[in-house]
Formats: C-alpha cells, structure tokens, sequence
C-alpha cells in the first residue's frame, strides 16, 4: 500500500486506503509527551490558520490514546496502586501498542492484560481484576430449581456455573489487597462526547496496602448487582471448577475430594456446599447433554 | 416538525442523556422529564446493574436510542455482531428512532473509539448512504444521523459539510439528529458561519436537536460536554427551532457531572424556545 493517500477519493478502496493511513498515525504510540511521532504523514489534512495539518491530526491521536489509556485506568485501579503511577502508565502504554482494540466496545479491551503482565503479583492482581469486569455484566442465567433435578439420573447429571461467578486460583491475597483499597464497583462508563482532552491521570494515588503471598480459591461474583469475593476450601473449589469445565457431578466430587483427608464427613460437607452454593444462585442448568 | 416519519412521528420534549451518577435519584425521585437518551453500547451487555436500571427506567420513561459505534462512514461493512446486539436492545427499548454519527472510527479490524471526520465527497456520501440503508432495514426503526464536532478536514473535500449532511441524508432518505453545538465547535475549529449551515439543513429531516458545552482552548475548540450550554450555542438552537419546529432536544452532559436538577434545570432553558415558536 502506498503511504500516500489519493488525491480524490472515487471508489470504497480510496477511501480505505485514507483511513487505514488515518488510523495507522493515530495509533502509533505517543512521545513521553504525548506527542505524536515527528515523521507522520499528515498532508491528507488540511491546516487551518492556527494549525497545521498535523497539528489537527495530533489532537485525534491524543484522543485515541488517552480514551484507551482512562479505560484501562478504569478496569485496573488496584493494579495501578500496586505498581505505582509511573509503571503503571507505562504498563499500559506497552500493552495497548501490543493489544490495539479490535472490538466496537472498549469492555473487553483489556481482557487480554493479565497475561501480558511478566511480575506473578502484578498478574494475580489483574486477574482478579478482570474477574471483576466479567462478574460485574455477565448473564445471570436462569437459577437451577429442584424440580430441574426431578428424575434425573444423578451419576450423569451436569450442573453449570453461572457465568457471572468466576473461579480464580491465585498465589497472593488480593481480595485483602483490594478491600483494603476500598475499591468500589466499576459502573458502566461512556459518553457521547467525543473530546478527552487531558491525559488520565489521578489527583493523586493511594498508598499500597500489602499484598501477601497466600494460596487463594477465589471466587469473583455478583449478587443484587453487586461484586463480592469469597474464599473457598480447595475441594469446594475444584468441585465448582470440574462442574464449570462439563464432568458429571459424580466425577466433580469424585475429582474434589481425591486428594481429601478421611476426616472429614465429607456427605454432609458436600450436602453445606450445595445448599450454600445454591441460595447464592451459582447452580444453572448445564447446556451439555447428559 | 415536531413529529415526523424520522422520529417516529413522536412530539417528545425536553430529554436529557442517562447517565451514572443520576441513577439513583431518577429511580429513588421519580423526576418529571420528557424522555431520556442512553447511549447504546452501554446496554449492549449481557446482564448486570446496567439492564437492570434500564428495565426500571423504561417502566416510568420514554427511552431513545443515542449509539457511538455503528460507524456509518467507515470504508468497511457494517459490523454484523454489533447489530445483532444492537436490535435485541431497539426491542428491549421500544425506541421510537435510533441515532448514531456521521463518521467513521474503526478499518480493517481496528477501532479508535472516537467519531472520527468524513472525507466530504460525492463518492463517500453514496457509500455511507447506502451503509445508513442497510442498517435501517435490519434495525426496522428510524434512523437519524448525527453531525459531529471536527478538529481537521481532509485535502480531499469536495464540499462543505452540510453539502455532504445534505447528499447523505437525501440518498440514505433517513432523519438528521441537528446537533447545534457540534455545528458550533466545527464552525469555530474551521472558520465558517454556523448560521449558513443551520440554514442549509433539510429542516423537515430534523427529528432530534442535541445542546451542549464545550470547552475552548486556545487555538481549537473541543466538544467536552462538560459545561452549561453557552450563548453562542443558544442562538443557534433558536434558529434551528425556527427552521426546523419544536423538535425534540436533548442536553448532553458527560463530563463534571453536575446534579441531576442541576442537569435538568439546564435542559429546561430550552422550553422557552420551544414555547416561544408555538406560540409564534
């Protein structure tokens, strides 16, 4: 493709052509000053008395990278704390030159940051982070009933698990680490405005609580529209995890409690989780055939 | 044309934009306004607090469907999954029209999420028309175009912007969402007389008028959305109801929120415009 854009635009692909070169300038990642690079083409936009072409293009560059960077500002607030504004900012930088959006909605554009992040902390921390996007909009199917259950065959049977509750096995404790930053849910966020003028940064950033290394069963979820954690035995959690991933629930509690100690009455520990696992609607229909 | 075929032949009112931080005193209050605007891609999820205030406000109000996604003027096809979700909330809404921009913002499987220009021409005006087409007979409501606030114009126009509103409007036969505001902004940004453009706007396409602020630095002027409507702002929009009739108006306010009366009370200063022409 020519880097020069056509002088008349007649068919669909000179048109093409004008915004793929328009969207590669705006794209490309600003100078520690937010600057865009000195040596982008600009000349398909006409200056004005004030300013130059590229001058008018900057704007919409700036635009573009400071709208992407708010929302993962947004998405990520505990990360931010933890790494500190500068490593943050910077992290996020990094990641979106690797991760533009490919999506018309900017939900799940930092969908892919966990696993982008190299420092086991800072991951766990975005993992359950993104858990939270998901828990906070993600379908509440319709709740599993007893009557559901009637006549089935319970050695075949397979439940799901609501896809709004999210099952995180994780080596930090970063529910202490975010209820300790007060966090509060992120909202729905959006505007038909078009401008963002100042690049997203804070007032100031929170002092990092401590984060201390703990293995966690964690579970993200939403109830009355509202995001909670809560911490779960390991068996408890590999059985939801099994049931998540399509066995039976025979081999569901078959695979929990493999490795579990004799001690344990383990009839009546399973009899607590359903009972516990239900009133919080976590049990739907499983979509597979049995 | 209070009512028309691009509004769905509805006399709404004074609206204001849905937003946040008013959610709980529009569902605790129960406030007296005409109608709000959501904007769409906010409730294109699949559950959660969003729908779930939705569902409460559609009890009591009348809800149109304001989009920033569907990207009429992109050189690619209209994004089929985006439209899929976008249908199941026109019938979740029951809007009586559906808006969204006159411009592009996403190639070849990049978005930037901004409402980026148009290249004024007669080819592009045919391509976005057609997009307009294809979107309206899968959607099955009305369809308004919105004009957008610009910070640059490409070498490549062949004419002035209401010239392109007017191609793509006529070819596409859809509504135009006037917004005087943006009108404004790109007036200043590019030295022409918003009063020529107000003028030059096919008046009986005008289904919905949208007010706002915007903020001025020192050599471009931004559409913020984050202050009171300014006087200069308020003179167009009393030309437009003058051209165009007691059209439905919504006040944007998406930055520094203030409180909803605050919002509110804004948004009613347009009543006396309104007032003013059907007394005329």
């Amino acid at each position: 493709m020519s880097t020069r854009t056509p002088s008349q635009l007649r068919t669909n692909a000179d048109l093409r052509h004008l915004q793929r070169t328009m969207a590669a300038a705006l794209m490309q990642p600003l100078s520690l000053q937010d600057g865009m690079n000195a040596k982008t083409q600009a000349d398909f936009i006409t200056p004005n008395d004030r300013m130059s072409g590229f001058e008018r293009l900057e704007i919409y560059a700036r635009q573009y990278w400071f709208r992407l960077l708010d929302c993962l500002y947004e998405d990520y607030p505990a990360l931010r704390v933890f790494l500190g504004e500068r490593r943050f900012h910077q992290l996020c930088r990094d990641y979106l030159a690797q991760h533009p959006s490919t999506s018309w909605t900017l939900r799940n554009l930092g969908s892919a940051l966990p696993s982008f992040i190299t420092d086991l902390r800072a991951r766990d921390i975005a993992r359950v982070e993104w858990a939270q996007t998901l828990a906070f909009d993600e379908v509440l199917k319709k709740l599993l009933r007893i009557d559901d259950l009637l006549g089935t065959d319970l050695s075949t049977l397979r439940l799901g698990i609501q896809p709004c509750v999210v099952l995180l096995e994780i080596d930090h404790a970063v529910d202490h680490f975010i209820t300790a930053m007060k966090k509060t849910d992120a909202d729905v966020r959006g505007s038909a405005s078009q401008a963002m003028s100042e690049a997203p940064t804070r007032d100031s950033i929170a002092k990092a609580p401590k984060l201390k290394r703990e293995r966690v069963h964690l579970v993200v979820h939403r109830h009355d529209n509202m995001l909670y954690f809560k911490r779960l035995a390991p068996e408890s959690f590999a059985m939801l995890a099994a049931l998540r991933d399509g066995l039976t629930l025979a081999d569901a509690i078959e695979l929990a409690l493999a490795h579990a100690t004799p001690d344990t009455d383990w009839p009546a520990q399973i009899r607590e989780w359903f009972t516990e696992f239900s009133q919080l609607g976590w049990f739907v229909k499983s979509p597979q055939k049995s | 044309m209070p009512a028309n075929p691009h509004n769905g032949h509805t006399d709404l009112g004074i609206g204001l934009g849905l937003r946040v931080p008013h959610y709980r005193h529009i569902l605790e209050k129960k406030p007296v306004c005409d109608w709000f605007e959501i904007i769409s891609e906010n409730f294109m999820v699949d559950g959660g607090r969003p729908l779930e205030v939705l569902d409460s406000i559609l009890e009591q109000y009348r809800v149109v469907q304001h989009g920033v996604a569907m990207y009429f003027g992109n050189a690619d096809p209209l994004n089929r999954d985006h439209l899929q979700k976008l249908k199941r909330l026109v019938k979740r809404t029951n809007t009586p029209w559906l808006s969204d921009h006159l411009c592009w913002g996403s190639v070849g499987g990049r978005c930037s999420h901004d409402l980026l220009p148009m290249p004024y021409t007669m080819s592009v005006a045919r391509h976005t028309a057609e997009k307009i087409r294809q979107a309206r007979d899968f959607l099955e409501v009305p369809i308004c175009v919105e004009n957008v606030s610009s910070y640059a114009e490409f070498t490549q126009n062949e004419m002035t912007e209401w010239e392109f509103l007017n191609e793509v409007v006529e070819q596409a036969d859809c509504g135009i969402l006037l917004d005087v505001n943006n009108i404004y902004v790109s007036s200043q940004n590019h030295g022409f007389d918003p009063f020529e453009y107000l003028r030059a706007v096919p008046h009986p396409r005008v289904g919905q008028i949208h007010i706002a602020g915007h903020t001025r630095y020192e050599n471009v002027i931004l559409d913020t959305h984050d202050h009171p409507v300014p006087d200069p702002v308020w003179d167009l929009y009393a030309e437009a109801i003058q051209l165009s009739g007691s059209t439905a108006t919504l006040l944007e306010w998406d930055d520094k929120i203030p409180s909803f009366a605050d919002v509110h009370a804004e948004a009613l200063k347009a009543s006396r415009y309104l007032h003013e022409h059907s007394h005329a």
